[in-house]
């Protein structure tokens, strides 16, 4: 018995120290209207360096869990822990990116990814350095002083996601990153992002309603069900990295998408 | 330089760039509005003592002037001062309305309430408690200048996304981080395009101030002028007092321009800065 729950400690995944850990989270907004049950009790481990994706269809409850994650939002019950630490109010550990790049118009891009630094207070001179290096490996050099109106929303963002990074967080927040990006750019968004990870070694959490995305970026894809939302299943997937997009024909791809599918052939995804 | 295009094309073309100058078309329409001014009165024989010649009006321009001139200052001054007071306590007001909830269910409604007064009736009253002189003239531009600068920063400071706002507060910003670096900048537009109808009512204000309480100003010589049925200096004051109006909101048009010129309306400018 004790040999058997040794060995399943062993595997590669959770032999790292997690750092999103989700104990019986549940959530419930209380409206003028009366109560709007968002999420069902929810446990799951995220580890160190792990991409994990969420899929579900609208309204399950996926935003909720990132803002909670970040500590804008308080569970109902149960408890967020990240990096061992109960999460009752924003922290910096994470960096967040929503769907629309929120970049502020009057501050460049430069400024603009600066923008966690100086709201924290950080050594200004140090960071610049980051966010430089950051804006090169986004592909960004040579645009630090333009506004953001003068980029693509591809680039905006990469802007935003440098602006996610720049504090060195541990963990980053991503709340349909790529939704409002043409299909071309976004796969291109998809491999980049891949490289950035691994470039960074950050714990992302990635919510879309892209199946093929979910399978292309995640080591695991969890799977909710309409709200009040729950963990319908979790898929690993095993296929290596660095993905190019060729995966997508790969027949373990093709399955494991169709796999995903299955769950949401009754309820409509968006 | 190799083609030389012919004469008439290019005369034509320059006056084609020259009909095409942003300043050109009002003043073409001024020219016009006058024209038509005159047309009417020496069709209609419209009395001099009901409306002016454009011609006696200029002539009174053209002599007056200096007098003019003397008396655009207090009305100037009053204008300025009570636009500054309404552009402080307006944008002060927006911040506490917009920032609590508590504060906008008290005084929101009031404030709106307080619109359908008619401001120029109290105007009066202004005399009784503060005497002739500057005071009630600038407590009249303030109040009609006041309420615009309110009601279009409050929508300004409210119009911030709810996702920005959890982006800075997810970046552990404190409030009043957030007020200065996302929810002011992001009502600038918004504030300017109150300041502007502001500067414009400051203007009335005024010049109601000078109706019911003073003995100098353009306000003053208007209200004289008809008394004395002097309609050129009247018609030559109103010119006068349009062009304040004119001059103060082209200053107010500058500086927007300087302070926000990442707003889309202002773009092309930078552009060619760029
Ligand atoms: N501030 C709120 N007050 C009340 N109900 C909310 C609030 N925010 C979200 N909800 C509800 O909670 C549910 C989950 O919302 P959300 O987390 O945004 O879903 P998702 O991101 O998966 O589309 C939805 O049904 C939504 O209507
Ligand atoms: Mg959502």
């Amino acid at each position: 018995m004790a040999a058997r729950t040794l060995k399943l400690v062993d595997t590669a995944a959770d032999q790292r120290r997690p750092v999103i850990e989700m104990r019986g989270v549940s959530k419930t907004y209380r409206t003028r209207d009366g109560d709007v049950p968002s999420l069902k009790p929810i446990d799951f481990t995220v580890a160190e360096g792990e991409f994990v994706v969420i899929v579900g269809p609208s309204g399950c409850g996926k935003t909720t869990l990132l803002k909670m994650l970040a500590g804008l939002l308080q569970p109902s019950d149960g408890e967020v822990v990240v990096e061992g630490k109960a999460i009752t109010k924003p922290h910096r550990d994470v960096g967040i990116v929503f769907q629309t790049a929120l970049l502020l118009p009057w501050r460049n891009v430069l400024s603009n990814v600066m923008m966690p630094v100086e709201v924290k207070g950080l050594p200004r001179a140090e960071y610049e350095q980051r966010a430089l290096d950051l804006l090169k490996m986004t592909g960004l050099e040579g645009f630090e002083r333009k506004y953001p109106w003068q980029l693509s929303g591809g680039m905006q963002q990469r802007v935003s996601i440098c602006r996610a990074l720049v504090h060195d967080p541990k963990i980053v927040l991503m709340d349909e990153p790529f939704g409002a990006l043409d299909a071309m750019t976004r796969e291109k968004m998809n491999v980049e992002l891949q490289r950035i990870q691994r470039e960074t070694g950050k714990t992302v959490l990635l919510i879309t309603h892209s199946i093929p995305e979910a399978v292309f970026l995640a080591d695991r894809v969890m799977v909710m069900s309409a709200r009040p939302g729950a963990i319908a299943a979790v898929y690993e997937i095993p296929m290596p990295r660095p993905r190019t997009l060729d995966v997508l024909a790969d027949p373990r791809f093709v399955e494991m998408t169709q796999k995903i599918r299955a769950h949401f052939s009754d309820a409509h995804i968006d | 330089m190799a083609v030389n295009p012919p004469a008439r094309p290019s005369a034509l073309s320059r006056l084609g760039t020259l009909l095409n100058a942003a300043w050109l078309r009002p003043v073409l329409f001024l020219v016009f509005l006058v024209v038509l001014w005159d047309v009417t009165i020496r069709v209609f024989r419209i009395p001099p003592y009901q409306i002016p010649k454009p011609e006696d009006v200029l002539v009174t321009l053209w002599n007056d002037w200096p007098t003019l001139l003397r008396q655009a200052i207090p009305t100037t001054i009053a204008t300025v001062e009570g636009f500054l007071l309404s552009a402080v306590f307006g944008v002060a007001a927006a911040v506490l309305i917009a920032g609590s909830r508590t504060i906008e269910s008290y005084v929101y409604p009031l404030l709106v309430f307080s619109q359908s007064i008619p401001k120029i009736a109290i105007a009066p009253l202004f005399v009784v408690w503060f005497g002739f002189g500057m005071l009630p003239k600038v407590l009249s531009a303030f109040l009609l200048g006041f309420f615009p600068v309110v009601v279009s920063a409050v929508q300004g400071f409210k119009s911030v996304e709810p996702d920005m706002l959890d982006l800075a507060r997810a970046m552990e910003a404190k409030r009043l981080q957030i007020f200065r670096m996302v929810a002011f900048p992001h009502a600038m537009p918004a504030i300017f395009a109150g300041l502007k109808v502001s500067i414009t009512l400051a203007v009335v204000g005024a010049v109601v101030g000078e109706f019911v309480g003073s003995n100098d100003g353009l306000g003053f010589v208007l209200q004289r002028s008809i008394g004395n049925f002097e309609l050129p200096t009247m018609f030559a004051a109103l010119v006068v007092l349009s062009l304040i109006g004119v001059v103060l909101f082209w200053v107010l048009d500058l500086i927007e321009r300087m302070m926000i010129p990442w707003h889309a309306s202002q773009r092309h400018d930078l552009v060619i800065a760029a």
